[in-house]
């Protein structure tokens, strides 16, 4: 019964992990490598903001710390990535020299240590099913799944999200129709970051706010969106959950130090028997050589 | 209004100096020779250069491993194709193994420094062999990977040394070989890299990179082909690895960081990407850069990325290649 729930809740936060890597690569076709540090600075901007400028309500410092994040991810769109675009190697390195950039910097700056933590929305627990769970980890189930509607609704009944996935879909075709190809890269930017940074905010009162995790969360990210196939929304869900239960497996019957290797053999894995991924049917021969 | 634009010609000797007339005169002579003469007989001449600067001779070595790991990037991301974001992963399987061999095996170190090349090169290269078929970013992701990876599992088992590392090392006999051994490598490297890249092997991966289908037409592997270009890469990885290990005398997780990855990134793309000589030229800027920097700590990674990004945006050419355009040729002004 444990395995069930605990893997739920991992499922569900491996998933928060890698929506916005697997939106911005999907819509735009740039790997962000910053996606981990936008991570950890969303969550360094709440602690800002509650604890520097005091009497920020804590839903208030969430909204500007996420807003922050997202303008941050379309500055470095706009500024940097922009120049570098269609040159595979200059965005691969131009994004991790960036995300390597801000992690270092906040290090440097003094992130590190137990003193950096977010409070829990709601303390306390309670039981489902004979296992004890705590209200933190109920609200990550909750707006996971919330995320997953707002983001299905917004892509499929509104302009600005028709136009993204019109993008995703045929680059060509759709700048031919009049959508601007870079707006929609700055805006899938800006969300792919925003949603960084809301897992962040969501997951990280579970824990401290440390450097490591935004490496960890980059390589959870970036397991989870190979094996459910780059790019593809649905394959990264299930994805998610193929990953999240075989850790909570291997934590349940090994240790919790095998979180890592779990992730990194599911990739290797998939490289070897399906390279496209669980759901990148269409995109086989093109990623294949 | 006249409309002026500049235009760029090769130098008259530099067209001499392309075939069999190179060896007519002296002058032709010296102006292929000039540029490789100074940077060999610099290279070599720096340790007596630094003979009082007892400090400095142990960064010149420093510098040298990292000219090696920014060698292997170069070969790899620019007549490759393939982008290694984890360079440390060499070094850290080369000094791993290195002291395997060393300390447990209790080889001495003129075997387990070629041994600990070999073996590291082959183990890195089955490694890697998973994402090699494939086009994409994957590469680039499992090599981010596989540094963090190893230092995770070396740290959870707590095998060969858990976090303290493997200590006892045999060091190297003398400080010359120490540091002859690793700036001889280096050169050869650099030149037997140089003329390897310009081989039918060379051609066949550039053209691995530039159009695979093509390659794959003709009949060749292009798995094969890339496993070789890997195996080639991590000789020199693992190489800088052993060598490093043994010149700390001392093998940890300290192995696989980041500046390992970062630093000889940051030296390719300042040098000049696809030019080989220009991973060495960044490398001999940016290491004692760090050591000047030592104070800041973990600041310095953030000063690399600051200065790879605006290279790489603005100025994506490189030193080498603007410093090859001026020597080859010269511009003038003329009405369009």
């Amino acid at each position: 019964m444990e395995i069930i729930v605990y893997g739920i809740i991992n499922s569900i936060t491996l998933s928060l992990m890698a929506l916005g890597f697997t939106l911005v690569y999907s819509i735009s076709r740039l790997p962000n490598f910053a996606h981990g540090a936008l991570y950890i600075t969303a969550g360094y901007f709440t602690w800002l903001f509650i604890n520097k400028f005091a009497g920020f309500p804590y839903p208030f410092a969430i909204i500007a710390a996420l807003a922050l994040t997202s303008i941050i991810g379309a500055l470095i769109y706009r500024f940097i990535l922009i120049r570098v675009r269609g040159m595979e190697i200059s965005e691969i390195i131009a994004s991790y020299a960036i995300g390597l950039a801000i992690l270092e910097g906040l290090r440097w700056g003094g992130l590190r240590g137990m003193t950096f933590t977010l409070p829990t929305f709601v303390t306390g627990s309670f039981n489902i099913m004979g296992v004890s769970v705590d209200y933190q980890r109920i609200i990550i189930v909750g707006v996971g799944i919330f995320i997953f509607i707002v983001l299905y609704l917004f892509t499929h009944f509104n302009r600005i999200g028709l136009a993204l996935r019109g993008i995703a879909q045929d680059e060509r075709a759709a700048m031919m129709l009049g959508i601007d190809s870079d707006m929609t890269a700055i805006v899938s930017l800006a969300i792919g970051s925003g949603l960084a940074g809301f897992a962040g905010v969501v997951l990280l009162p579970l824990g401290n706010i440390i450097v490591e995790v935004g490496y960890n969360v980059l390589i959870f990210a970036i397991a989870v969106c190979v094996v459910g196939g780059l790019g593809s929304w649905g394959g990264t869900i299930i994805a998610s959950f193929v990953i999240g239960f075989a850790q909570i497996l291997t934590e349940f019957f090994l240790s919790s130090h095998y979180q890592m290797v779990v992730a990194l053999l599911a990739i290797i894995i998939i490289l070897l028997i399906k390279p496209s991924g669980l759901f990148g049917k269409q995109k086989e021969l093109e990623e294949r050589v | 209004m006249e409309m002026m634009r500049r235009e760029r010609i090769d130098r008259g000797i530099k067209v001499r100096t392309e075939g069999i007339y190179a060896i007519s005169s002296i002058r032709e002579v010296l102006y292929l020779l000039g540029p490789r003469l100074i940077l060999i007989v610099g290279m070599i001449s720096l340790p007596f250069i630094l003979e009082l600067a007892p400090y400095w001779k142990r960064v010149v070595n420093i510098m040298c491993v990292y000219s090696l790991i920014a060698l292997s990037f170069d070969f790899l991301a620019n007549y490759v194709g393939l982008v290694c974001l984890g360079g440390a992963f060499f070094v850290g399987i080369g000094g791993y193994i290195a002291a395997i061999f060393n300390v447990y095996l209790s080889f001495p170190i003129y075997v387990s420094i070629p041994l600990a090349t070999i073996c590291g090169a082959i183990f890195c290269t089955l490694m890697l062999l998973p994402c090699l078929p494939l086009r994409g970013v994957y590469f680039a992701i499992v090599t981010l990977m596989y540094p963090l990876f190893f230092t995770r599992v070396i740290e959870a088992l707590n095998i060969l040394g858990g976090t303290n590392g493997i200590t006892g090392l045999s060091s190297f006999p003398n400080q010359y070989v120490e540091e002859y051994t690793i700036i001889i490598v280096t050169l050869l490297f650099l030149f037997g890299m140089r003329r390897f890249v310009t081989q039918d092997i060379g051609l066949v991966l550039r053209g691995v990179k530039d159009n695979d289908q093509a390659v794959r037409a003709s009949g060749i592997s292009i798995a094969y082909m890339k496993s070789l270009a890997v195996f080639i890469a991590s000789v020199m990885g693992c190489f800088a690895g052993a060598y490093i290990a043994h010149l700390y005398m001392w093998s940890g997780i300290s192995l696989f960081a980041l500046d390992f990855s970062i630093i000889p990134i940051a030296s390719v793309v300042i040098g000049g990407g696809g030019t080989l000589v220009g991973a060495i030229i960044g490398s001999v800027i940016l290491v004692p850069l760090s050591e000047i920097l030592r104070a800041f700590g973990t600041f310095r990674i953030v000063i690399y990325c600051i200065i790879l990004t605006l290279v790489i945006v603005f100025k994506s050419e490189g030193l080498m290649i603007y410093l090859q355009r001026k020597y080859h040729q010269f511009e003038r002004w003329v009405k369009v």
